[in-house]
């Protein structure tokens, strides 16, 4: 019963501290906390749907990141022939990058292991040489966003606390949903083809489909974090979806800890934040992150999550 | 209280602690570079220049001491967004200087400008922001992107080359260095080849080439790729026999590795170490001394971007924590640039500059420099100017 | 397009197909035959080529800098070996690919703070430095053939080494079941260890052998390792054999791709769209020849039997 409890304090834990951050802001007078805070619920977002995937499926996605490029590109492109309705760009964004990982879901899947690995890389790879060749749309150098998104034709995004409880809005919603995934009879068998997918397959499920269906989902949920770093940038950039992020985003889940999701949101803010601190006091700063990420993988099996789960029961005795 | 009598008073401070109250305020700069990964040399380039700039003026700008608060953006656009907003929210930085790459200059010019927030430029100028898009807040002290290619072109053109081969990696900026070579060339361009960046063996392109037999190369490989395919390019035995012109390709960032195969290799440039002026002289020497390597045109424009500063502070009478002040100011600024004379400025904010053609060659002392060829520009505007609505 | 051109590239992607199995061949040994994904094997191929340049510069034989930095770059990848990786042989992929990928952060950094950012060079050494005419205006420089000639060799010894003889045996057997092997007496962390110390070799030995062709810079092994992964995956993992053949694949693929596609696309489209879309295809086609593959063929054209 504590462990449920426990269970349920730290993704509390975790919303409290970012609902809290734009009043510290406000109280520190530091409104930059208000920016990477929303950069981190950002890439927290496609690091959960990455998590669905690898932590749940044993689907280790190396393509993540076309789905936050394709998210962020439809919001680019309507902006530039001027619709800039999030009513409109959201759900164009949505589709987009669902319909992108349906086409690529079903011919990836066919694959395990470490080619699947590789065919999403592929996959990846071609999403990011497609927009860094759309001249209209600045290629490589990217493109700005007149303005963030409007909802209904109303600026809600415009002032930078608003858009900010309105990313921890879809943040939290996305954590809800993946919970609600993963307790689901799909979830139980999607994470059953983890375990052993050829008992699922002949308790007569279709393994593939359920892969599919969890590809799908994480592919939309990658073009929502796409859709809201396009209005936090204003700016798309074919390096939105470059390799090195979706390699990034793999380490900011193993970081945390696998498959509990409460990991990705903590492994997305601990590599973000560490990233900004330790920038900050060194140029030489991935020297001391080099290492630390060497560490967390020798010695907290588990990323942190698991790390501060063996601590507690250290203490406990 | 009125507000009249509020500038009255405020008018009062300034006079009577002008000299106590601004020495103690510091200026505080933010620099964004690239400052990892290959292109990391560009951003160091860069940064020791703006910090020799800084210390030449004894560690004053305008006559405040300076905090200089630099920041990596990692070739990354959006981490440069982020970056930038820590400057500018968290250091509440008066100047913003950078950056190294256009893709990540797209990115963060739309924060800066909406902070009302002088942004000088110490290299990236991608065209944007050179004409329709051109802002108030913005300065360079590089150039606009094309400017160096356009003068090849016409290089090429007054050299007489009839045929030519263009090569440049596949993305906008070599589009656009492209576009900027043909402006100005009038001759028959063989082919338009596009390698893909950060492409390792360049032996099937230089096999094009041959086969075409072009007069002269056109070729914009900037960093890594620039190394790979000049090395190959000569071990090919193309070197003496197909002139090998180029922009952003072989400088002293570069030439450490390429060495010997560059060497009499032409490039266009608004500058190079042994331009003859004594500004640059002093520049030049003591930049050696201190960091011990040969500058290349990036730390040239680095040490201009502080120059400009110093002067835009004093211009502004010393307001540098009133963002308008500097916006007038960044650009009325007077000083004598590395580049010989009067800093110049077009109405877009770029500069008004002379461009040269430079050659590799190897000094005297065993290093690698480029040196000054020809003058081929006087006073050469960038072609986007025009479509600038600023005055 | 002439004949000769036709030939001259074609030879030019089989010989940058070599060159990818030079570095491809460390990663295909580890990753095959130990089952460890180790992402650092691309800064380490960066690593020989630094050593390379800096014993090079002391002791100005090209040599004696070959050696001296494959027997450095050989006690660092030993060092690697037993300070992290041998704790994590018999865990879960994603702990490799975490703690690889630190390394990979922490060289990248290490390198600009000891040689600085610019890059660097190593020339070619004076005995190889001539070349050979290949067409009208076109030489050939000694020095590819002598890499050629190196990847031929590493490809035959690994594959001889692993295939044919007893220390290959163990290491295939240990990699199937090392409890069991381990039971029979074979002390397996020490020929994990000399399999790893092998592949780190083979990666800076790669390294120094391009040197001379390419520009050493900070983080230049990160692009070559992916490339790496793409032949190890197209050719199968764990099959030397596939690997090889997947590694000229992709190297005739990709430069015969950038010669011609622009060429071709203009036979049946516009020669505008054609220079915006062929470059664009091209940089994209090596990945498309992966996914066809996997699509087909699940596993690689040579899937290694037994795994």
């Amino acid at each position: 019963m504590a462990g449920r409890a426990a269970g349920r304090l730290l993704p509390l834990l975790i919303f409290a501290a970012f609902a809290a951050t734009p009043l510290v802001a406000a109280a520190t007078g530091d409104s930059f906390i208000v920016s990477l805070g929303i950069r981190v619920m950002i890439f927290a977002i496609a690091a959960l749907a990455l998590d669905l995937l690898v932590g749940y499926g044993a689907l280790v996605s190396f393509g993540h990141a076309a789905f936050i490029g394709l998210g962020a590109y439809a919001v680019g492109i309507l902006s530039a022939h001027g619709i800039a309705d999030a009513l409109v760009a959201l759900p164009v964004a949505l589709a987009v990058s669902g319909l992108f990982a349906l086409a690529t879901g079903i011919v990836c899947l066919r694959t395990k292991g470490v080619y699947f690995i590789m065919i999403t890389l592929a996959f990846g790879q071609m999403a990011f040489f497609t927009a860094s060749s759309l001249a209209p749309y600045g290629g490589d150098d990217g493109l700005t966003i007149r303005a963030r998104s409007l909802v209904a034709g109303f600026p809600l995004f415009a002032d930078d606390r608003a858009f900010f409880y309105v990313v921890l809005g879809f943040l939290l919603a996305t954590y809800l949903a993946c919970r609600a995934v993963v307790a689901s009879r799909f979830g139980r068998v999607f994470r059953g083809s983890r375990e052993n997918a050829v008992r699922m397959a002949t308790l007569g499920f279709n393994v593939y489909r359920f892969q599919l269906a969890a590809y799908v989902i994480a592919g939309v949920i990658g073009g929502l974090s796409g859709f809201l770093l396009a209005n936090a940038t204003e700016f798309v950039s074919p390096a939105y979806m470059s390799w090195q992020r979706s390699g990034e985003l793999l380490i900011m889940i193993i970081f945390g800890g696998l498959g509990s999701l409460d990991g990705a949101i903590i492994g997305t803010a601990a590599f973000l934040l560490l990233e900004q601190w330790l920038s900050g006091f060194t140029e030489h700063w991935k020297v001391i992150f080099g290492p630390l990420l060497v560490l967390v993988a020798v010695f907290a099996r588990g990323g942190i999550v698991g790390l501060a789960g063996r601590l507690k029961e250290l203490i406990r005795g | 209280m009125t507000p009249r009598l509020t500038s009255l008073l405020a008018a009062l401070a300034i006079a009577g602690f002008a000299t106590g109250a601004q020495a103690q305020e510091k200026l505080k700069i933010g620099m964004l570079a690239t400052l990892s990964g290959p292109a990391a040399v560009l951003g160091q380039h860069m940064r020791d220049g703006f910090q020799l700039g800084v210390k030449h003026l004894g560690g004053k700008l305008g006559g405040m001491e300076v905090e200089l608060v630099v920041a990596d953006d990692e070739l990354k656009p959006d981490v440069g967004i982020q970056k930038v907003q820590g400057l500018l929210e968290r250091d509440k930085v008066d100047v913003v200087v950078g950056v190294i790459f256009s893709n990540v200059m797209m990115a963060i010019s739309k924060p800066v400008f909406d902070s009302k927030t002088v942004l000088i430029s110490p290299n990236a100028g991608p065209s944007p922001l050179a004409g329709k898009g051109c802002s108030p807040w913005f300065v360079s002290t590089a150039w606009q992107n094309d400017q160096n290619h356009e003068a090849m072109g016409k290089y090429a053109q007054d050299k007489g080359y009839k045929k030519i081969v263009l090569l440049a990696p596949n993305y906008q900026a070599g589009k656009d260095s492209m576009a900027g070579f043909k402006r100005h060339y009038r001759g028959e361009v063989l082919e338009e080849i596009f390698n893909q960046v950060n492409q390792l063996d360049f032996s099937a392109e230089i096999a094009k080439i041959a086969a075409l037999k072009p007069d002269a190369v056109f070729a914009f490989e900037p960093g890594g790729m620039g190394v790979n395919f000049v090395k190959q390019y000569a071990q090919a035995g193309l070197a003496g026999k197909i002139p090998f012109l180029s922009a952003f390709t072989v400088d002293e960032t570069t030439l450490p590795a390429t060495q010997d195969a560059a060497v009499g290799l032409h490039s266009g440039a608004q500058w190079a170490p042994n331009l003859d002026n004594p500004v640059n002289k002093k520049f030049v020497a003591d930049f050696e001394a201190t960091y011990k390597y040969v500058p290349a045109l990036y730390a040239a424009q680095g040490y201009d971007a502080a120059l400009l500063i110093d002067a835009a502070v004093k211009a502004a009478g010393g307001k540098a924590k009133d963002k308008e002040a500097m916006r007038a100011a960044v650009r009325k600024a007077s000083f004598t640039s590395v580049r010989g004379g009067a800093f110049k400025l077009n109405t877009n904010g770029f500069p008004l500059q002379d461009v040269y053609v430079v050659k590799a060659v190897k000094r005297a002392d065993g290093k690698y420099a480029t040196e000054i060829v020809s003058k081929v520009f006087s006073d050469f505007a960038d072609a986007y100017a025009k479509d600038c609505p600023l005055k | 397009m002439s004949t000769t051109l036709l030939v001259v590239q074609i030879l030019n992607g089989l010989q940058l197909g070599v060159l990818l199995f030079l570095i491809a061949a460390g990663l295909t040994l580890v990753f095959g035959v130990m089952d460890f994904i180790n992402l650092a094997h691309g800064v380490q191929y960066m690593l020989g080529a630094y050593l390379a340049v800096m014993f090079y510069g002391l002791t100005g034989s090209f040599l004696a800098g070959l050696v001296l930095a494959l027997l450095a770059a050989l006690a660092f990848g030993l060092l690697l070996e037993f300070a992290v990786f041998r704790h994590l042989y018999d865990r879960d992929h994603l702990d490799q690919v975490i703690a690889t990928f630190g390394v990979i952060l922490f060289l990248n950094q290490g390198v600009k703070l000891v040689w600085g950012a610019a890059p660097l060079t190593l020339p070619i050494p004076e005995l190889f430095s001539g070349s050979v005419r290949l067409m009208d205006g076109l030489l050939y420089p000694v020095w590819r053939l002598v890499v050629i000639a190196s990847g031929l060799v590493a490809g035959v010894l690994l594959y001889g080494l692993v295939a044919h003889t007893r220390v290959g045996m163990l290491v295939r057997a240990g990699a199937t079941d090392a409890p069991m092997v381990s039971a029979l007496g074979v002390d397996i962390r020490r020929l994990f260890m000399i399999v790893f110390g092998f592949g780190t070799m083979l990666a800076g030995f790669a390294g120094i052998m391009v040197a001379p062709i390419l520009s050493v810079e900070p983080g230049m092994g990160d692009t070559i390792l992916i490339l790496a992964f793409v032949v190890i995956v197209i050719g199968g993992i764990g099959s030397i054999r596939g690997a090889f053949l997947a590694a000229l694949i992709v190297g005739l693929v990709d430069t015969l791709g950038r010669s011609f596609i622009v060429d071709i696309l203009r036979l049946v489209m516009a020669p505008s769209p054609a220079r915006t879309v062929g470059p664009a295809l091209a940089s994209m086609l090596i990945y498309l020849l992966m996914a066809l593959v996997l699509y087909v063929r699940p596993t690689g054209l040579f899937p290694a039997k037994g795994r």
